[in-house]
């Protein structure tokens, strides 16, 4: 497979996978705050830091808004990881891959792309907003259910759930810390009913509810944050993320697990196994928030390597004899 | 009953679809009883929900100058161009003659130039042709073939006679609309193709499969398209027809040579490649070769080509044969290599370089179309009756400093077709591209890219100027 046409197919589907979870980001934070006791004011600024882009918003907005901050994740053209942005960028990538991924596929990516373009230039209502977010999450699905039944589960295939899963452990990771920068009222409150409130609208951002009490039945802070840090079946937690990225690395290039041959695989397959042979203690010995932060970094860093692996241009060296032989 | 056909008038106009006021040709009577059977706005509706169609498959083109992302849907219309089964014989073996001339023109242009000689073409004709590509000279492509893959722009008009109009000799583009355009039709008229037999275009992408691994000795040579990117106007046929033939869609990045073979990058180490569908321009093939300024290209894929290490389909060069001078002496040139008259003749041209036909040109320039001949796609086109004063005199300066760079021709009335109008049909002129194969042997596609002028009364069916296209029946 062309590098190029690897690289496009791994950042067309981490465009996706981000759109969707910039949806999930901005119904958690709906969710929270519609549970918030009467004179609270929302809270928005935690979402521009979850992201990880508040300098940038804070540039060109100042203070956070209800307005600002959906408007900025959702339709700001300048945002290179808004919705919108993230749509035209997977439908490039996808348009520069059009004869490797299925018409299907592409016709899938496209109908998203002009569902959103649409949606977001007649402006957004409370209304509009829910189902908006909840379309944007359909489409996702729709597509990843499309790339499956009918793109062979070969390398490209592996190079599309190697972008998917990548993008989504560390967007897991960030949900959570939602929960982190929402601040409680007072601090008396953590534990009380109402923080259990947060905790479970988070889940339900995830979509992770009811596989959530299906293996832990009630609300605890530890219990919510082990299912989505650690759990290895659930496949929004970031555990099982790690292993079905690392087998489609290990498919991509033949080798086996348990070893490696390139630093993607040795720095996926540590990161990994920190979360194969860890527990919830593990994750918050040094607090939760520096926890995924440091996560986060780790994520990039596989990132990085697999660009270096894969994608990167570099010299190609055949030993002249080998080429004069081959010659008609 | 919606449309009332009894009322459509070809205007003296040669109409495809009807004799004269009221009355259907032969061919397209079904067609048009079945339009009238509809229900009011049931054609719109169609129309609409094509269009629809067309947007989702993402079948748009992005408009030139325009920076905001600005894209539009391929303009469409739902009435096709019937062409009966021996209108289209004569089609198919004009083509085939003109191609076969051609290649042979090619070949000889850039070796023994006997044609030069013989004093048929004045030699300044084509040593001042900007297409005429003096690296290329005793270069031997694969079985002497230049030129594998041609588009020829064909008119129709009031004698009832085609002619040829401009023959496409480098990268001829379109071909991806008729395909898509025959689908888009299958959903909108599935009750017609029952009734009708249409000839299939869909055997395309596989003929020209097989074109292109007839420009290699091996048995199963690796094949790419070569394309400028996602930023040209014509990527998403590049695109289509990859995925359609399943080879490789590379860009000039992709490739690289080495010891002198032509490689591409990927996820495992390079791999060989034999055989290039380049749809890039000459000057842009090789900045080693053509153009030294250029960023583009792949180094050293020139001198590969030459050493018969990679394949190039169309090869370099072929552009000299379809230099708006150089068409004015085909008749000749298919006269001389195959001592045949020429099945499909040519449109009357005058050119500016001989100093009688200039002096012609000059005084009757309010009659005539004059088109630079190094250009394509409308541009650098001067309508004369259509043409205000300053324009006419404008033309007349440009002509005046560079005449080896004009050809004029009569402005032709060219033939219409229905095309729907809010909720009737009106006439609209159209032109006709077939698309012509050479590989083991020369083939045309039963069909091609009616391109017709959505504008009342405009002759220019070019979409970067208000053109559209409709899908072209061949009948059997």
């Amino acid at each position: 497979m062309l590098s190029r046409v690897a690289s496009s197919i791994y950042w067309l589907n981490r465009y996706i996978e981000r759109a969707e979870n910039y949806a999930r980001f901005i119904e958690v934070n709906l969710n929270m705050t519609l549970d918030l006791p009467r004179g609270t004011t929302e809270q928005w600024e935690p979402l521009v830091f979850t992201t990880g882009d508040h300098e940038s918003f804070a540039e060109r907005y100042g203070k956070p808004t209800k307005e600002t901050v959906i408007q900025f994740l959702l339709a700001d053209p300048a945002n290179a990881n808004s919705i919108l942005s993230c749509l035209v960028a997977a439908r490039e990538n996808a348009r520069s891959v059009r004869e490797v991924i299925s018409s299907d596929m592409w016709e899938q990516v496209n109908r998203f792309y002009l569902m959103v373009r649409d949606a977001l230039s007649n402006g957004w209502s409370r209304q509009s907003l829910h189902t908006f977010l909840t379309e944007v999450k359909a489409n996702s699905h729709l597509f990843l259910g499309i790339t499956d039944a009918t793109m062979s589960h070969g390398e490209g295939w592996h190079f599309a759930r190697l972008g998917r899963l990548l993008e989504r452990a560390d967007k897991t990771s960030r949900i959570l810390d939602v929960k982190y920068f929402m601040l409680l009222p007072t601090v008396d409150e953590v534990g009380t009913p109402f923080d259990i409130i947060q905790w479970s609208a988070l889940l339900k951002s995830a979509s992770a509810l009811e596989m959530y009490y299906k293996r832990f039945g009630r609300i605890t802070p530890d219990d919510v944050t082990a299912f989505l840090i650690l759990d290895s079946t659930f496949p929004r937690a970031i555990r099982y993320c790690l292993i079905k990225s690392e087998d489609s690395l290990h498919a991509i290039s033949g080798s086996e697990h348990g070893a490696y041959q390139n630093h993607a695989e040795k720095r996926l397959g540590r990161l990994r196994a920190e979360l194969d042979f860890g527990d919830i203690e593990d994750c918050l010995i040094g607090g939760l928030h520096e926890f995924l932060d440091r996560f986060q970094g780790q994520i990039n860093f596989v990132g990085d390597a697999i660009y270096e692996t894969f994608f990167a241009p570099r010299p190609i060296h055949i030993h002249s004899t080998i080429v004069g032989a081959e010659a008609q | 009953m919606g449309i009332r056909f009894s009322q459509y008038d070809p205007e003296g106009f040669y109409d495809e679809l009807y004799e004269e006021k009221g009355q259907p040709r032969a061919g397209s009577t079904l067609l048009l009883k079945k339009f009238a059977s509809l229900p009011e706005g049931e054609l719109r509706k169609r129309q609409e929900a094509a269009e629809r169609v067309i947007l989702n498959m993402g079948m748009t083109f992005s408009i030139y100058g325009s920076n905001d992302g600005h894209e539009q849907i391929f303009p469409f219309d739902i009435v096709p161009r019937i062409v009966t089964a021996s209108d289209w014989e004569q089609i198919d073996s004009g083509l085939c003659q003109r191609i076969r001339a051609l290649n042979l023109f090619i070949n000889d242009v850039y070796h023994d130039q006997k044609i030069l000689k013989d004093g048929v073409i004045p030699a300044e004709l084509i040593y001042t042709s900007k297409s005429f590509l003096q690296p290329c000279m005793g270069l031997r492509p694969p079985r002497g073939i230049w030129c594998h893959i041609a588009g020829i722009d064909l008119v129709r008009i009031s004698d009832g006679r085609y002619y040829v109009l401009e023959d496409n000799t480098r990268c001829p583009s379109g071909v991806a609309y008729v395909l898509e355009a025959r689908q888009v039709m299958k959903r909108t008229f599935p009750e017609l193709f029952e009734a009708y037999r249409v000839r299939p275009v869909d055997g395309y992408p596989s003929q020209l499969l097989e074109t292109l691994r007839s420009l290699s000795e091996l048995p199963d040579p690796t094949i790419v398209i070569l394309t400028p990117g996602i930023f040209n106007s014509a990527y998403y046929e590049h695109s289509l027809l990859a995925q359609k033939m399943g080879v490789e869609l590379v860009e000039a990045n992709d490739l690289v040579v080495v010891d002198g073979f032509v490689h591409m990058r990927t996820t495992k180490g390079s791999q060989r490649v034999d055989v290039i569908y380049r749809r890039i321009n000459d000057d842009y093939l090789d900045p080693l070769a053509f153009r030294r300024d250029s960023l583009l290209g792949v180094p050293g894929l020139i001198e590969s080509y030459k050493r018969g290490r990679v394949a190039l389909a169309n090869s370099p060069g072929t552009g000299v044969s379809d230099d708006k001078a150089i068409y004015a002496y085909v008749p000749k040139i298919i006269n001389y290599y195959l001592a045949e008259e020429p099945i499909l003749p040519n449109v009357p041209t005058y050119l500016c370089s001989d100093r009688r036909d200039r002096t012609y040109v000059l005084e009757h320039l309010g009659e005539l179309v004059v088109k630079a001949t190094n250009e394509a796609g409308g541009y650098g086109m001067m309508i004369g009756p259509h043409a205000s004063k300053q324009e006419r005199e404008d033309c007349a300066r440009r002509i005046e400093a560079d005449p080896r760079n004009y050809i004029a021709q009569p402005t032709l009335a060219l033939s219409r077709v229905p095309t729907l109008v809010d909720d009737h049909l009106e006439g609209r002129h159209v032109d006709l591209r077939p698309y012509v194969l050479y590989g083991r042997d020369v083939s045309v596609l039963p069909g091609g890219m009616t391109r017709v002028a959505l504008r009342k009364g405009s002759l220019v069916v070019n979409s970067s100027q208000g053109g559209g296209n409709k899908d072209t029946w061949v009948l059997s």
